[in-house]
């Protein structure tokens, strides 16, 4: 009796997701941009307090995070992308995607302190 | 024996030195998204986060902020991420008005290229008289 060989044996199947999600966070990146262009206009430039009180508000930061971490998943699919592209030896290849998983998830650390830390 | 010789045994015409080939405007759009994408994530992106931090701590950290982009090194820096961000930013509605079948044929695709890189470069340009 031989075993059904269920698993295709080709490719990992990322390609689409990926495609997908740095279609979705692009919207996202795209939505944030316009409202915070908005805020800056409608404020007809920016002063401290404005600033502060812009993300003083819950829903703005959540709104905020919401961006950066989309960024961050974007920039992870394109510099992955980059680097597939160019950087042919597997090793430093796999230590350049590292540094970047690193960095980002640092910079994860870095926007919640920023948005929700103590000032 | 002579065998013919298989195809994978014949030369193959590449000819990939990038320098020589003249590279249509689409092209370029596409190598500039990329090159704007990796700048956004090397220089932007920590730039924006401590920028975004001083800011909001304090009054003394606003100034900070303030002060640092008065200089004119600063300002180009900022400059250069502004088009990187423009650039990226039209060249990706581009893309996704292609995902929608928008502009694909070969007329189009080179008129929103250009598009793309005008108007990237002439809101670059607006918002950099402002800054001097």
């Amino acid at each position: 009796m031989v075993a059904r060989v269920t698993k295709i044996p080709v490719g990992a199947h990322y390609g689409l997701r990926d495609w997908l999600s740095q279609r979705i966070t692009a919207l996202v990146i795209t939505l944030y941009t316009v409202v915070l262009l908005g805020e800056l206009m409608w404020h007809g430039g920016m002063d401290y307090d404005t600033w502060r009180g812009l993300f003083a508000g819950g829903a703005f930061r959540v709104l905020s995070f919401l961006f950066l971490a989309c960024v961050y998943y974007h920039a992870w699919v394109g510099m992955r992308n980059v680097l597939m592209d160019y950087v042919k030896p597997t090793g430093v290849r796999l230590v350049l995607e590292a540094i970047v998983i690193c960095t980002l998830v640092g910079y994860t650390g870095w926007a919640i302190q920023i948005l929700w830390g103590p000032h | 024996m002579a065998t013919a010789p298989r195809p994978v045994d014949k030369p193959r015409p590449v000819y990939l030195n990038l320098f020589a080939i003249r590279q249509p405007l689409p092209a370029i759009v596409s190598i500039l998204h990329r090159v704007s994408g990796a700048a956004l994530f090397a220089i932007g992106l920590p730039m924006a986060l401590w920028t975004l931090q001083t800011s909001l701590g304090s009054t003394a950290g606003w100034d900070r902020v303030t002060g640092f982009f008065a200089s004119p090194l600063a300002k180009l820096v900022l400059l250069g991420l502004v088009w990187a961000y423009l650039h990226h930013l039209f060249a990706g509605v581009r893309h996704l008005l292609g995902d929608l079948h928008i502009g694909l044929d070969l007329a189009s695709a080179r008129r929103s290229s250009a598009v793309v890189v005008v108007l990237a470069l002439l809101i670059t340009l607006a918002i950099g008289v402002r800054l001097w």
